[in-house]
């Protein structure tokens, strides 16, 4: 019965010394979602309750960088919901063509699966070379993982599905190269892609781009987190610049709604006006 | 009112059984009803449509922060957690498969019992996997009843029979008698 009498007040508490002491604001993330990383870290780590786990986390910087891995969230795939992929293809690359040189911003990249989507995308289309990916998350672990673009040779069969069926005009394993049980992205794709810690919650506007990716990150962040995050998208995307959400995220609820036009509202596909 | 909310998991069979119990709701159905249904990552929504024909109850995938509200059977959206806040509204994430599923009917069940606590009434269905049974201690724990389908009425027994094993649910019925108890409770 611990679940039932842990107060939503020691989870605010919690967040609120996390906040103080590292830096990383959780306060305005979903609650269902954050109780049940935060419970399920507190059974797997054997504290009694919230409070004990707090002052660890105070204390201890080792335990304070595993929680803050359980509360982010590093689920990705290559090409995920290949519709979108095939969207971007048809309805954004034409975009793109028009400019003398591309500024992409992957907001929220974890791992880094959907910014080298988007390298092999651009480079079939014959823009990588003047593009440059910036590739932000607020986990560092992610990004290094990111980085050295190493995935489990087990993931492979689903990528390469994900990536024939989005539209895909080459042999999916000429972007790899296999090693046993692990496949390393191509030197090729990574390298116009700056992967930068930034903070959606706490940092600000860093450059002015074309095209703004921020897929099924918004979905955990309270309204009014969302609608801070949707401003600072908007500042950071030059007119008539393409901002693209998650499958079940919206720009409805937020301020900027009125100053985008939906390009492809199915595939959640926004442009900013003039 | 005694109960505020269903929530309900189906696996392999479900449609079949969605098709049985859905029409037999009234207009007037006095709470809202809350489903995981397992289902393929691609699924474009078609078979929510193809329910609706058939129903007095508005069948709808469930969006984040959507309120919940009476009149609608909400569904989770295919490779999203679907989550029940305290405020009565929806959350969704992408994190990882929980029971190999993702939505997980034990994501839905626990969340939903923290935020209805005995307000809640959980309904396990056809299926062949064990996703649930946490979810429905859970319901249990919190005070909220319990219903599992028949297992010998199910297309597939596994997944009623897993929660009917681990906890004893208050009913085990078939899917028209869960549907006349849920019309006489609510």
């Amino acid at each position: 019965m611990r679940y039932k009498e842990t107060s939503d007040l020691e989870i605010s508490l919690l967040l609120e010394a996390i906040y103080r002491k590292y830096g990383y604001d959780f306060r305005q993330y979903s609650q269902a979602h954050i109780r049940r990383r935060i419970m399920s870290r507190m059974v797997m780590s054997g504290f009694e309750d919230i409070s004990e786990m707090q002052s660890t986390v105070l204390n201890d910087e080792s335990f304070a960088a595993t929680l803050l891995q359980d509360l982010s969230i590093t689920v990705t795939e290559m090409f995920r919901d290949q519709s979108f992929y095939k969207s971007l293809r048809e309805n954004v690359i034409p975009i793109l063509k028009t400019y003398p040189f591309i500024k992409i911003w992957h907001a929220g990249c974890a791992t880094g699966q959907e910014a080298y989507s988007m390298a092999i995308i651009l480079q079939e289309e014959g823009l990588y070379d003047r593009s440059i990916i910036y590739a932000t998350d607020f986990n560092q672990n992610a990004l290094n993982h990111a980085k050295e673009g190493i995935y489990s040779t087990s993931l492979i069969k689903e990528y390469t599905t994900n990536y024939q069926l989005s539209g895909g005009k080459e042999s999916f394993s000429n972007y790899y190269t296999s090693n046993y049980d692990n496949v390393i992205m191509n030197q090729s794709l990574k390298k116009n892609i700056v992967w930068a810690n930034h903070n959606l919650v706490t940092d600000s506007v860093f450059a002015e781009v074309n095209l703004i990716l921020c897929r099924n990150v918004l979905i955990y962040f309270d309204r009014e987190l969302q609608n801070n995050v949707q401003t600072l998208f908007y500042n950071s995307l030059i007119n008539g610049g393409i901002l693209c959400l998650g499958a079940k995220e919206s720009l409805r609820f937020s301020d900027v709604y009125e100053k985008y036009t939906e390009w492809d509202p199915r595939q959640r596909i926004f442009k900013k006006k003039y | 009112m005694k109960y505020e909310a269903i929530v309900m998991g189906v696996s392999s069979g479900g449609m079949q059984a969605m098709k049985v119990m859905f029409p037999l709701f009234p207009k007037d159905f006095k709470i809202p009803i809350i489903i995981v249904q397992h289902i393929g990552v691609q699924s474009d929504g078609e078979w929510i449509k193809i329910l609706n024909h058939n129903c007095n109850l508005h069948i709808k995938e469930a969006d984040e922060k959507e309120t919940i509200e009476t009149g609608n059977i909400y569904i989770a959206p295919p490779n999203y957690h679907l989550l029940v806040e305290k405020d009565k509204t929806f959350s969704l994430t992408i994190g990882e498969r929980v029971n190999f599923a993702r939505p997980a009917i034990d994501i839905l069940f626990e969340t939903a019992a923290e935020a209805y606590e005995k307000k809640l009434i959980g309904v396990i269905l056809t299926g062949s996997n064990y996703d649930g049974t946490k979810g429905m201690e859970r319901i249990k724990e919190y005070g909220g009843l319990t219903i599992a389908q028949d297992p010998e009425t199910a297309a597939s027994s596994f997944m009623p029979a897993a929660a009917i094993a681990a906890m004893q649910p208050d009913h085990i019925l078939s899917l028209e008698n869960i549907v006349k108890l849920l019309l006489k409770i609510t």
